[in-house]
């Protein structure tokens, strides 16, 4: 068996290891034997790597090779350790720039060694050539928008930059003009590789990406998220096919296609289609104009009478939003949920799939503060019971609480899946004042009878409660 | 082999418990790192500029791999049951 064989069987193991990771990774019960089968893949992905390429590599090659990793690990490790539960979206969005930078990389590295070398080069053979400066352009324009977009992405959720969408006049005209651009250039590529048509498609590429997610606002940022996530997997595979390297082009492929069942999963949850997340923000055609509607007055509660509330209560269900992870309430909200199931009152979570700035968000931030994972419900899970609910506890949310979604066809969010909180008996709505949520729509749900606005920081009225109770 | 892996992709993901989609984010995320076998293939090989490149193309790309792994790790421990 030749080191190239033996190398091959690695990948095809990894590759296995990888899908049985991402299979794992579905279920409580299974994720953490998911992720080690990631790790031992990935492991036997790079020692196989590293001993095909060590055979042709000089001491200081192979030197330099090894503390690029270790320097990457330990930065890594340490980012892993540090970071914030709250601060997990802009992380992510961070990692991913990271791929599609090395994506860039890899194909500049392409051109430079196969097309750029064109004398000495043995990689490609002279018939292959146009295929590979293609490969090479795909591979770049995919890294590069990834990597741009990611950055954006990035400033938007550690809160850099706003997170209002950016509404440059006629910009799907300049999407589809980039597409059009990448698409010529990459004809003029094949025809005639030269260093000045790969750096244009580059800058152009760099360009769209940023544009691309300085479009989209805030609200829509899990889907956002998972779309970079995805495109981080195509650049993956687009690099594997520009260096023949199966394990890459698998994975790659993997990961693109489920970070894009994950954006379609999101976007099911806000109904709206991919495109118009894409083409930008909610309410572009101006209708977030302040509508004269009248909805009646709203009534607002202390947090003392909410303890009241809560202590003759059977059943409380809590609906997080990202208005949670920005006042860091989650803990103050976890020791509620423990006192109250002390007093043997029914506490259970309904999470929206898009509440928060990341797809799951909600989830890893109840867990970090140590609210059991079974009491945490899907919204298709909770909707049901909410009519036998005595309170419900709305922190943080709004457009996904929003009757308005079933109720009224005209409305901008209509026909999205909402969780029917105000089925239950009261409800008490956490807000800092009575602004409109991330779709500039006005919540009927506040005017409702049975429901009570407490007003101020969400953690502070929480540890109110807690107080009272 | 790309279309297959394509099919897999989607089917795999197909069940996932929404509670678990950041963890699932951030380990297909690690796994994506897995680009610096292309970089590692690279280093050493032909001139300065391309093993430079390749240096940053791999230490970004290892940041991914170890990073994305512990951070997930991290967060499936806190994950515990009533």
């Amino acid at each position: 068996m030749t080191a190239t064989t033996a190398a091959s069987a690695a990948y095809i193991v990894a590759a296995l290891l990888f899908i049985l990771s991402l299979a794992g990774l579905s279920k409580h019960e299974t994720a953490k034997s998911g992720i080690v089968y990631g790790i031992a893949g990935m492991a036997i992905a790079l020692a196989a790597t590293v001993g095909l390429a060590s055979r042709s590599l000089s001491a200081s090659g192979l030197t330099l090779m090894l503390v690029a990793v270790a320097v990457g690990a330990v930065i890594g490790l340490w980012r892993a350790r540090q970071v914030q539960m709250t601060g997990m979206p802009e992380l992510i969005a961070l990692l991913h720039s990271f791929v599609g930078l090395a994506a860039v990389l890899v194909g500049w590295n392409g051109y430079l060694s196969v097309e750029g070398n064109l004398d000495e080069q043995t990689e490609v053979a002279p018939d292959l050539l146009g295929i590979h400066s293609a490969e090479v352009s795909i591979g770049v324009f995919i890294g590069a928008v990834t990597f741009t977009g990611s950055i954006v992405a990035f400033l938007k959720l550690s809160g850099r930059v706003k997170s209002n969408p950016l509404m440059l006049p006629a910009h799907n005209l300049l999407n589809l003009g980039a597409l059009v651009a990448f698409v010529a250039l990459t004809v003029v590529f094949v025809l005639e590789p030269n260093l000045l048509v790969l750096a244009v498609v580059t800058v152009i590429a760099l360009a769209l990406g940023w544009h691309l997610v300085a479009s989209i606002g805030g609200g829509d940022m899990p889907v956002v998220v998972s779309m970079l996530n995805s495109y981080s997997g195509w650049a993956a595979a687009a690099s594997g096919f520009l260096l023949g390297n199966d394990l890459l082009i698998v994975t790659g492929a993997l990961v693109g296609s489920s970070g894009a069942y994950l954006s379609y999963i999101m976007c099911k949850a806000m109904n709206r289609s991919f495109i118009s997340v894409i083409a930008g923000g909610f309410g572009n055609e101006g209708s977030v104009s302040a509508d004269d509607r009248d909805y009646g007055e709203h009534t607002e509660i202390s947090a003392e009478d909410t303890a009241d509330l809560l202590r003759e209560a059977k059943s409380v269900v809590i609906t997080p939003g990202y208005g949670m992870a920005v006042a860091q309430a989650q803990g103050a909200v976890a020791e509620l949920t423990r006192k109250l199931r002390a007093k043997d009152v029914d506490v259970r979570f309904g999470i929206h799939p898009v509440a928060g700035r990341l797809p799951g968000h909600m989830n890893v931030l109840l867990a970090e503060a140590k609210v059991p994972y079974d009491v945490v419900l899907e919204m298709d899970e909770i909707n049901d019971d909410f009519a036998d609910t005595d309170v419900v506890l709305v922190i943080g949310a709004n457009d996904t609480v929003n009757p308005a979604a079933t109720d009224d066809p005209g409305s901008p969010i209509a026909g999205m899946p909402v969780l029917t909180v105000w089925e239950a008996g009261h409800v008490v709505v956490f807000k800092r004042s009575m602004n409109t949520g991330y779709a500039g729509v006005q919540n009927p749900l506040f005017f409702r009878e049975n429901s009570r606005m407490l007003f101020g920081d969400a953690r502070e009225r929480v540890e109110d409660i807690l107080r009272a109770l | 082999m790309f279309a297959l892996a394509v099919v897999v992709g989607f089917y795999v993901i197909g069940h996932v418990h929404h509670a678990l989609h950041t963890p699932l984010m951030s380990v297909t995320n690690a796994i994506s790192g897995i680009i610096v076998v292309g970089a590692l293939l690279q280093i050493g090989h032909g001139d300065a500029v391309v093993t430079t490149l390749a240096f940053i193309a791999i230490l970004v790309a290892s940041i991914n791999v170890f990073g994305g792994f512990a951070v997930t790790r991290r967060m499936l421990g806190m994950f515990t049951r009533g």
